[in-house]
């Protein structure tokens, strides 16, 4: 990979006939040893970038048009033939498939704005400066952060688990029973979960982004007569797009990859099947079934949808943003 | 920990129902990322009996030392095993990981080359591709290769992290001045040794970040090893949980082990979050500004 970094420098003066000046030469030695430098320093990541991302993105795309075909009732020999687009037919057409999209695209929904606007939301309410201790609230909405994924969402299954959960005894006690991991509330509880995981990091990064709003502008708000809510939602707000669209991208990527809670969720309940989401789909595809053509199909479609998603809000929020611009 | 010490203009403060009801909605908030690890020290804490009783928060029937003694004993100390992989995956894995990252950011920073943005903008790609995705090829490929089972298959995988390319190119642009640099070459010290003496120092508050957020992705990291593991002995915590909560489902003396190791689990990571406050939160910011 880093080879092409020296190769697009001019190449040693020998061959080119007429001899360099002097200072140009010089000039030739210190960029080549620049360009030196700098393929060391970026060739240790782009071998990385070449083994655990080219060669298996390729590896995905590669395998999804093969399949392992066994002649004579699966007694021969195995060999790997090329189907085509038959593996993608079949992911496509597999119910199973296209409800976990679903699942997805309903997760999705439902997490992404809730995620959004509660972390905006809490760091606008910080930045306003009224909250005692908000250093102290700071880390106290930030601390799951440090809580890995699996146990989070451990910790949250003995919360719904009946016997186990104080939160279930307690609404036992107001005589409200729930079933936290049935067929309407799992989703919603899974929601719960990442959203407990990562409202406070959000929050910081928000909050971050709004200490770098410039005071004289939050001063001209205020002068200008605009209340509390109105310079948070009108004169902050627009002022930390950049972060807000960085956010949402984020959450929409590591939504799309939806897999630690409902895998962990699924020890405990029937609701959760083995195929809930594309990434238990493709896990299940793979080492359950060995079906590894069927896996590669499902990951290049998973990987597909990701890609046009991250790109329509890219052009969907630097077109808003201009529209916003040309308004002013 | 605010770098802002005055609060926002006076004149923009809400009025005093406001102020009551930011306080609720930020205190409410706050009970609901707090009381879920309260429950988890409670829990860990209680002794066995008492976790399935029914008053989890009256305060007592307490046996932390026997269950953390429970926990290093269960199924011939596995345990200690799980923990000591996690941090070498993890605290190793995330140190060689950021020093590779920003490195080359640095170079992304401060060399021109031909196809520069090209190569930036796959670096970019890369962050957004679904770890899912990459699992099966990179199972295969580690069965193709034989290290498939071993610690190699996990430890390679998770140095790279293109994110911090991207940390490592703003912090450079932020923190390494171009004056130093050429400072240096008319010193006539050549280009690696003004890396590693000068710029990297100054970039010492970025290598910590990016450190830190690889180190809580390697730490959280489960669907990795789960797909190139079988050996028990080669789990990290995360994964080690997972199987003896599955366990649980069948053998319910795994439930107080699984919650005091979920305790355990956490703590590293927010001691790591403690100590270095003032660097990640910096690393939030470079990450936001673009």
């Amino acid at each position: 990979m880093t080879t092409t970094a020296p190769s697009g420098a001019p190449t040693s003066a020998p061959g080119t006939g007429a001899r360099p000046a002097p200072r140009d030469r010089v000039r030739k030695v210190a960029r080549r040893r620049e360009l030196g430098a700098c393929a060391v320093l970026m060739t240790p990541f782009f071998l990385l970038l070449t083994l655990v991302f080219l060669i298996p993105v390729g590896t995905a795309v590669w395998l999804s048009f093969f399949q392992d075909d066994q002649p004579g009732l699966g007694f021969g020999p195995e060999r790997t033939v090329f189907v085509g687009l038959r593996s993608y037919a079949a992911v496509l057409t597999d119910p199973t498939f296209l409800g976990g999209l679903g699942v997805v695209a309903l997760y999705c929904l439902i997490y992404i704005p809730l995620m959004v606007v509660g972390a905006l939301a809490l760091a606008l309410l910080l930045d306003a400066g009224v909250v005692r201790l908000r250093a102290w609230a700071q880390l106290g909405l930030f601390l799951p952060h440090a809580v890995p994924g699996i146990i989070a969402a451990l910790i949250w299954l003995y919360l719904y688990t009946p016997g186990l959960s104080p939160v279930i005894d307690l609404l036992g006690e107001a005589d409200i029973t729930v079933n936290f991991l049935g067929v309407h509330t799992v989703l919603p509880s899974i929601v719960n979960i990442a959203l407990w995981s990562n409202l406070g990091y959000n929050m910081v990064v928000f909050y971050a982004a709004l200490q770098a709003v410039p005071r004289e502008v939050i001063e001209a708000a205020v002068v200008d007569g605009a209340g509390p809510v109105r310079t948070a939602l009108q004169v902050k707000t627009p002022l930390v797009r950049a972060s807000i669209v960085m956010v949402a991208m984020f959450t929409l990527i590591w939504a799309l990859q939806l897999f630690t809670e409902p895998m962990l969720l699924s020890q405990s309940t029937p609701m959760i099947n083995s195929r809930f989401s594309p990434s238990m789909y493709i896990y299940d595809a793979a080492f359950t079934r060995n079906n590894y053509g069927l896996a590669a199909a499902a990951s290049v479609v998973l990987l597909l949808c990701t890609i046009a998603l991250s790109y329509g809000v890219t052009r969907w929020t630097s077109r808003s943003g201009a529209r916003e611009e040309a308004a002013r | 920990m605010s770098s802002r010490t005055t609060a926002g203009p006076t004149a923009a403060r809400p009025g005093l129902l406001g102020r009551a009801t930011v306080r609720l909605v930020v205190g409410v908030s706050v009970l609901y990322t707090l009381l879920p690890v309260l429950w988890l020290v409670l829990a860990a804490a209680k002794n066995r009996d008492a976790l399935f009783g029914s008053d989890l928060f009256a305060l007592r029937d307490f046996s932390p030392v026997q269950n953390v003694r429970d926990l290093f004993a269960m199924d011939g100390g596995l345990y200690g095993r799980w923990y000591a992989n996690s941090l070498l995956y993890a605290v190793l894995g995330a140190a060689l990981g950021a020093l590779i990252s920003v490195a080359c950011g640095y170079a992304f920073d401060k060399y021109r080359f031909r196809h520069k943005e090209k190569l930036f903008g796959l670096v970019l790609a890369a962050v957004m591709v679904p770890q899912t995705v990459l699992a099966l090829p990179l199972y295969l490929i580690a069965s193709e290769t034989g290290v498939v089972n071993t610690f190699w298959a996990v430890f390679v995988p998770v140095l790279f992290n293109p994110f911090g390319v991207y940390l490592g190119r703003i912090f450079s642009q932020g923190y390494v001045p171009g004056e130093v640099l050429e400072a240096a070459r008319m010193d006539g010290a050549g280009e690696l040794t003004t890396y590693v003496r000068v710029a990297l120092r100054m970039l010492a508050p970025g290598v910590v970040t990016v450190f830190l957020f690889q180190l809580t992705a390697i730490w959280n990291n489960f669907f990795l090893p789960m797909v190139m593991l079988s050996d028990q002995d080669l789990y990290p915590v995360s994964l080690g949980l997972y199987a003896w909560n599955s366990a649980a489902t069948t053998s319910p003396e795994y439930y107080p082990v699984v919650i005091m190791g979920s305790l355990l689990a956490v703590l590293p990571l927010i001691l790591a979050f403690v100590l270095l406050q003032r660097f990640w939160r910096s690393g939030l910011t470079a990450g936001s500004v673009k």
